[in-house]
Order: structure tokens, then C-alpha cells, then sequence
């Protein structure tokens, strides 16, 4: 055990960039999830057929798959480039990665919300005179927010522990799970405690916000 | 009274499936109006009042507002849907917001009013329907006859032409319903242009002009709610009405 907290700056140092993944992704994933669930919610069938091919094809792609394509596809193969520092490079290729796969499940979240508002509430707020995107922006997306806090939070959670693939699929970048195995590599921690440490780790980021989640699905929650 | 005409309906069909739900359907309300559409359930007194906003499109036929085709979809649909209040069965109020931002949702969205200017005015429809002690409860908070005087004070505030009841009272205990007939009793009175699909014989009695009787998609009889009630010409009429006036 004193071997793994002699090396607690590097273990830290890993979670953050963890963190960083995380919530580059959580926001990304989130804004395209929208303009997914918007997409599928549309009355125009080319918008609708894209985004239920999109979400229906890489939902259903091994995440690994996905990183795997970013990196080795997009960034090594075609030398596209995010960040000048290889580093960086590396980084945004999982957070689009990472993002494209988790705004699937994002829009799917949105998509069962939507379902439970009541046709009759886009009808009067058709009445109204607002146009399909007010309808979306003030009434339908709110309220489908407000049901899938929930959901939404599972799907936090499950971003987090898949940044973990971001490292093993091609992409050397950095966060928790590498700096374990570069930990084991270098022959500095001993195996078990290191486990354990990192496990603890991770549970340290996602029980609170599963908790987070909880409280506040039933604080925004929609009385009926 | 002005007699021009505001709602103009010719020649419109429309069907479900094999369900040929309106037929053939002619009908004209004049600005200042108050139609009641009565009939049995299925005749499709529901859908006719639903088309007058394209909430039901409609096979053939045309309809007009104020002149104007209705626009099929898009920005000139919203504009038109804007100058036509709609009160639902179910009320239908935004479950998220509170009762005033039901009311000022349309004004400030739709007619660009400034927020103050929509809050005030939004109070004044409140208060009118009995209900601005509410203003910030959420529709949940509400009992069924106070959700639907918030819903006709959010009609209202748009200012509209006319204003579509779809059976605004099938949905409400019996001790609300008269609360809610008022307030619409009120409206007619001072000259509002309705059409209200009701099963309330005595409201069709106290406030229309004209009452329509509809079966089977299509308008059987239409006159005078006196004549109507006393004098029923036709025999579908006269069975409906034997149907719900004896009990």
C-alpha cells in the first residue's frame, strides 16, 4: 500500500485527466444528443432517416471500434490533425470519439423522455402559433430533460469508465486506467493495492454522481 | 352584430383509414358568433372543430380564416394557429410552467411582447377567470375546472379571431363544469367568435347563436338553439335529443 500512495501524484494526476475526458465528452455527447433527438423528432424524413441511421450504426459499433477509427482511421491514417502537441492530438481524437458513441445513447435517453409528454401539450402549444423548433425549445425538450435526469446520469457514469478504452484503443491517451498499467509496467506498484487504489478511484468519481443524478431527477421531476 | 363571414368551411371531406369522417361539410361562422356543435359521439363534430386549425388536415374542400386559405405547414400555418384560440378536452396545459407562464408563453413568444407587458396582461386574463391568486402554482397544483378557465385565459391572450372548445368540459367533474361554462358564457356575451363542441344542452341553449347538429360526418341540421331544442326537423335530431333530454 505504501508503494501505491508514494506514487498518489501520478494516480491523481491520471484521474484528472479522466475527469477531463469525461466532461469534455459528457458536454459534447449532450449538445449532439440534442441535435440528434431533434433530428429524429423532425417533421422532414432526410433529417429523421440520418440521425436514426447514425444513432442505430454506432450505437451498435463496439466502442473500441469507435476509438479505433479516430485514431488509427481518421488521425493516423489520414493525418488529421486536432492539436499541434501529440498529447493534445490524441486527447480530442477520444473526446469526438468517445462523444460521436455517447450522444447515441444520449438521444436515445431524450427520445423514450419525449415519448412520455402528452400529445395533447405539442397541440395546444402548436394552437399557440409556435413554429416545430419553439415547440422543441420551449416545450418537448424541457420537459423530456426533466424525465431522463435519471438515465442521463447512468449514461454519465458509463462515459466515465469508457474513457478507460480511450488509452488500450489506439490512442495513447492519457488518464486513469494508462498510468495503472504504465504503474505495472515500470514495476512501481505492487499489483493488488494498485487495483484496489484505482478501483476506488473510480468509484470515488461515479457514486457521487450517480447520487447527484438521483437527487436531482426528483427535484426537476414534472408533477403530472 | 357584424355578420362578415370569419370561418368558412366548403366542401370539406376528410377520412380515416376507410372511416369517411367528414362529408361534404359547408359551414360559415360569422365574426361575433357563437356556434355550438352538438351530435352523437363519432359523428366527427371533434374533428371539424380540429380542422378549423389544421391540427386535422382535411382530404378536399377548403377552409378559410378572416378570407385567407389556410397554409398547408410552415411559418404562415403558426401565424395563422396565432389568431386561433383552441381549448382542449384535456386542458393541455405546459405540465413545466407555471400558470402565468401558460398564458404569457404565446404572447411573448409568438407576438414578441416584452415580458412586463405580457405579465400584466397575463394577470388581467387571471384575474378575469378567477384565478390570479394561482398564477404561480403549477398546473398539477389545480383542480380540473381551474386548469381549463387557465387554459381559456391562455387562448386569450393571444388575442385571437375565434377560439375552438373541443368538449372543454367532458373531462371535469360535475361540480366544475358550470365554473368553466361561465367563463364561457361570459365570453360570448361580449361578442367573442366561438365554436364549441359541447354535450352541454343548456350552455348551446343560454349562449349560442346557431347550433349545428352533426351525425355520421355530416351536418344534419343547423338553427336557432329555441327552434333547435323545441322543433327538431330531422329525425336524427329528434332520436339525440329524445336520448339526452329525458334523463
Amino acid at each position: 500500500m505504501e508503494a501505491f500512495l508514494s506514487n498518489i501524484d501520478r494516480v491523481v494526476d491520471g484521474f484528472s485527466w479522466t475527469v477531463r475526458l469525461t466532461l469534455v465528452s459528457a458536454l459534447l455527447s449532450f449538445v449532439l444528443g440534442i441535435l440528434l433527438t431533434a433530428m429524429r423528432a423532425s417533421p422532414v424524413p432526410l433529417l429523421r432517416g440520418l440521425a436514426t441511421s447514425y444513432v442505430e450504426g454506432v450505437r451498435n459499433t463496439p466502442l473500441t471500434l469507435v476509438l479505433l477509427f479516430c485514431g488509427l482511421g481518421l488521425n493516423s491514417a489520414l493525418g488529421l490533425s486536432m492539436a499541434d502537441s501529440v498529447a493534445m492530438d490524441v486527447f480530442w481524437w477520444a473526446v469526438i470519439g468517445l462523444s460521436a458513441y455517447t450522444a447515441c445513447f444520449v438521444s436515445e435517453s431524450l427520445r423514450a423522455g419525449i415519448n412520455t409528454i402528452p400529445l395533447g401539450q405539442v397541440e395546444a402549444a402548436r394552437s399557440l402559433g409556435l413554429t416545430f423548433t419553439q415547440n422543441l425549445r420551449l416545450i418537448v425538450i424541457p420537459q423530456a430533460l426533466r424525465t431522463v435526469v435519471g438515465p442521463l446520469g447512468s449514461v454519465l457514469i458509463a462515459l466515465t469508465k469508457n474513457t478507460t478504452v480511450a488509452s488500450v484503443a489506439g490512442l495513447g491517451v492519457q488518464e486513469a486506467s494508462r498510468e495503472m498499467k504504465l504503474m505495472f509496467d515500470q514495476g512501481i506498484a505492487p499489483v493488488l493495492p494498485t487495483f484496489v487504489g484505482f478501483a476506488i478511484g473510480f468509484l470515488i468519481l461515479t457514486l457521487p454522481t450517480g447520487y447527484f443524478f438521483g437527487w436531482l431527477s426528483k427535484r426537476v421531476a414534472v408533477v403530472r | 352584430m357584424t355578420s362578415t363571414p370569419l370561418v368558412v368551411l366548403e366542401n370539406v371531406n376528410k377520412h380515416f383509414g376507410d372511416l369517411h369522417v367528414l362529408r361534404d361539410i359547408n359551414l360559415t361562422v360569422n365574426s361575433g358568433e357563437v356556434v355550438v356543435v352538438i351530435g352523437p359521439s363519432g359523428s366527427g363534430k371533434s374533428t371539424l372543430c380540429r380542422t378549423i386549425n389544421r391540427l386535422e388536415t382535411i382530404d378536399s374542400g377548403t377552409i378559410t380564416l378572416d378570407g385567407q386559405p389556410l397554409p398547408a405547414e410552415g411559418r404562415g400555418l403558426a401565424k395563422l394557429r396565432s389568431d386561433v384560440g383552441m381549448v382542449f378536452q384535456s386542458f393541455n396545459l405546459f405540465a413545466h410552467k407555471t400558470v402565468l407562464q401558460n398564458v404569457t408563453l404565446g404572447p411573448t413568444k409568438v407576438l414578441r411582447q416584452g415580458k412586463a407587458e405580457a405579465e400584466k396582461r397575463g394577470m388581467e386574463l387571471l384575474d378575469r377567470v378567477q384565478i390570479g391568486d394561482q398564477a404561480h402554482k403549477y398546473p398539477a397544483q389545480l383542480s380540473g375546472g381551474q386548469q381549463q378557465r387557465v387554459a381559456i385565459a391562455r387562448a386569450l391572450a393571444m388575442n385571437p379571431k375565434v377560439i375552438l372548445f373541443d368538449e372543454p368540459t367532458s373531462a371535469l367533474d360535475p361540480e366544475m363544469v358550470q365554473e368553466v361554462l361561465d367563463v364561457m358564457t361570459d365570453l360570448a356575451r361580449e361578442g367573442m367568435t366561438m365554436v364549441v363542441v359541447t354535450h352541454e344542452m343548456g350552455f348551446a341553449r343560454r349562449a349560442a347563436n346557431r347550433v349545428i347538429f352533426m351525425a355520421d360526418g355530416q351536418i344534419v341540421e343547423e338553427n336557432t338553439p329555441d327552434e333547435f331544442f323545441t322543433n327538431p326537423r330531422s329525425e336524427r335530431a329528434q332520436d339525440f335529443l329524445s336520448k339526452i333530454l329525458t334523463h
